[in-house]
């Protein structure tokens, strides 16, 4: 199909009917509601259901309902709304749910911003609910990659039974870029959805979808059987690319969505003074790809690891665990809506080069 | 003239045959059947899915033997718009106390309601938090004594009992809301007439439908079953008074 | 003559129909069941007269009604 020139948004939106999602249910919020806007008009086109609730909590309730009918449904917030979802979707994963969750971050905590950050990691890496249970959570850097992961979030969703998340800062709704939709998508075989949805106990025993073990032994086997997915995920579902790694690099950057972008651009920039530095960019952030980030950092050209988010520093916690100790994780950060320039990202890594710099969070010259 | 022994009533099998968890003399036994006996009566158990509250009938799914979904406290009626909206085909219907109905979840009623979403409620109204072990609901009287109410509640300070059929029937989307009893086999007869209406005007896709049950709740209100119907009588008919709040008209169903 | 069959494993002993029937002809047990439960019984099986209200009353579905062909109608359910 012919590229076309698109808001991130809108080719999200696009995106989940390509995948066959025949549900959304939304609330409105900035920086993410044209794709509300988007589909309340192409949703009904495609015969599909579209519904905007009376709150983010509201919706997310109806998405465990709707995710019980074995359709392929799906939401889209911005950090406050992914905030009020938690509890359903810790529901979803504990009744084992398939389910899209998109966020398009925005500056926090509390009300925060409508500007672009990456503040949300925690809540969608740690699992923002109660519970054992994780969330799979895949970082596009572009609108096409946006468009990539959203079809790629229901497949996952729906072999897991888990609810996916997919989370973009506000730049990658916001944005414009030429995308290209695949012609006929094709997914790797799943077992039906008629298998265990509520379809009405027709020939069949009645089926129940819930998370209540009263029994203690119930709830265990339950937590364990869900644990079990994820180590699934964590084998199978890592996805990371890399920028320019090379035996030459003093520095490697990593970094994931748009601020991964932009150190792409200070990367270019670098070597042209002489300066090799390489990117690391996780893709999905759960499972975080450790195996690969520890291969990188602990490489011998590495001087030293240098992580670069629009927050004020979470997943450097993560790379700090990885690399465990053997180099020093240097961490840069603008939050609440400002976004690193390129510029910045030089400086940090000139400073780290030049041995100037002390290890631990840097802050913006206040 | 042999008299053949005829079964004039037995259990519906749209309700298992297992002991049932509820306290002795809980009405919500009486529901469970009259719900069981309509979805029977009108063929609905094998395309309906229902939806557990959190409460003391989170466990209805144990008994109702058709499809069910479990919902997060107060949130049935957002799973049964999600689900409803998504298989308009089957029956969905809510089965809510009055904690979780009135109290958590009264955003998700009223605009469940309002939207004039195409499946039913059955709301029970016991005027108590029963699993929990009896705090004040809602609905709780003036003057009921609760476990946090513990000198009868003071609706100075907590405001008066809401009136559920007559709040929602405020409401301008078409609908068919009726509030009846089971604490009296007359109240029982005209309990499952309610039921059956609302039941069938889902399924004929007309309109929103609730009907809010007044059900006793010996344990926690502290007296014997029996004592249970004659408090109920004497202190919740008066000031849930029972009745059609909102019936439906045929030219309404433009919606 | 109309009857009723109590399945005193349902019975929880709640006495909601000993209040209910009509005919005053139920009557609690004297012993208790595994669950601990005095179960409701048909102290007079002459005078049932088959009307259902014990039946209509009791949350727990432990009451089945038969009629040998003879019924008091008094309402339809």
């Amino acid at each position: 199909m012919a590229k076309v020139l698109m808001k991130g948004n809108e080719a999200i939106a696009e995106a989940a009917l390509r995948a066959g999602a025949e549900g959304y249910f939304c609330y409105p919020i900035t920086p993410q509601t044209e794709v509300a806007e988007y589909l309340s008009k192409r949703m009904p086109e495609v015969g599909g259901v579209f519904l905007q609730g009376e709150s983010e909590l509201a919706v997310a309730n109806m998405l465990f309902g709707a995710a019980s009918t074995g359709k392929r449904i799906f939401t889209t917030s911005s950090s406050p709304g992914i905030s009020l979802m938690q509890e359903a979707i810790s529901y979803m994963a504990g009744a084992e749910l398939p389910a899209v969750i998109i966020n398009i971050m925005r500056g926090g905590p509390g009300l925060g911003g409508i500007l672009p950050a990456q503040s949300d990691y925690f809540q969608a890496v740690k699992g923002g609910g109660h519970g054992d249970y994780r969330v799979l959570v895949l970082a596009p850097s572009t609108v096409q990659e946006a468009v990539d992961l959203t079809m790629l979030s229901f497949h996952l969703a729906d072999k897991y039974r888990n609810p996916v998340m997919l989370i973009g800062d506000g730049m990658i709704g916001q944005m414009m870029e030429a995308v290209e939709f695949p012609d006929d998508y094709q997914e790797p075989e799943l077992p039906s959805s008629s298998e265990w949805a509520a379809t009405g106990a027709e020939g069949r025993e009645a089926r129940i979808i819930k998370s209540l073990f009263l029994d203690p032994t119930g709830l265990e086997d339950n937590s364990w059987k869900l644990d079990r997915k994820y180590r699934q995920m964590i084998k199978e579902e890592v996805r990371s690319e890399k920028y320019k790694i090379s035996k030459t690099n003093k520095v490697l950057i990593v970094a994931y969505g748009t601020m991964a972008r932009i150190c792409q651009t200070a990367i270019d920039e670098l070597e042209e003074e002489g300066i090799s530095v390489g990117l690391f960019r996780p893709i999905s952030l759960f499972p975080f790809p450790e195996q690969e980030i520890f291969k990188e950092a602990t490489k011998a050209n590495i001087k030293s690891v240098l992580t670069i988010e629009m927050s004020t520093g979470q997943m450097v916690e993560d790379v700090q665990k990885v690399v465990q100790g053997k180099k020093p994780v240097e961490f840069y950060g603008r939050t609440g809506g400002i976004v690193p320039t390129p510029d910045e990202v030089k400086e940090q890594v000139r400073g780290i080069v030049s041995k100037k710099k002390t290890s631990g969070k840097s802050r913006k010259k206040t | 003239m042999a008299v053949d022994n005829k079964t004039v009533f037995d259990r519906p099998v749209a309700l298992r045959d297992v002991v049932t968890h509820y306290c002795p003399g809980c009405t919500h036994g009486v529901i469970h059947r009259i719900v069981s006996e309509v979805l029977d009566e009108l063929g609905l158990r094998e395309r309906t899915c229902g939806v557990a509250p959190v409460g003391c009938s989170v466990l209805c799914y144990n008994y109702y033997n058709c499809d069910f979904m479990e919902a997060p406290h107060g949130r049935a009626p957002a799973l049964a718009t999600g689900f409803k909206r998504m298989r308009p085909d089957m029956i969905v219907f809510t089965y809510q106390g009055d904690g979780d109905l009135a109290s958590i979840g009264m955003g998700e009623i009223v605009h469940a309601a309002n939207r004039g979403e195409k499946f039913t409620t059955i709301f029970v109204n016991n005027a108590i938090y029963g699993m929990t072990g009896g705090q004040m609901a809602p609905t709780t009287l003036q003057g009921q004594v609760t476990t946090t109410c513990p000198v009868g509640r003071d609706t100075s300070m907590t405001g008066q009992p809401i009136r559920m059929a007559e709040l929602l029937s405020a409401l301008a989307t078409p609908a068919y809301i009726e509030r009846v009893a089971v604490h009296h086999p007359k109240y029982i007869l005209q309990a499952k007439k309610a039921i059956r209406k609302a039941f069938r005007l889902q399924r004929d896709n007309k309109c929103y439908t609730l009907i809010e049950v007044l059900s006793t709740c010996p344990t926690n209100w502290g007296n014997t079953p029996g004592e249970a119907t004659e408090w109920l009588d004497d202190n919740m008919m008066k000031y849930f008074p029972l009745g059609c709040y909102k019936d439906f008209q045929e030219d309404d169903s433009g919606s | 003559m109309p009857g009723i069959t109590i399945d005193k494993d349902h019975c929880k002993g709640c006495e909601l129909c000993v209040q209910a029937c009509p005919q005053r002809i139920l009557a609690m047990s004297k012993d208790i069941t595994v669950r601990g439960y005095y179960y409701a019984q048909l102290a007079d099986p002459s005078r049932c007269i088959g009307c259902r209200i014990c039946a209509l009353v009791c949350p727990d579905v432990a009451i089945e009604v038969n009629t040998h062909g003879l019924m008091f109608e008094l309402f339809d359910y």
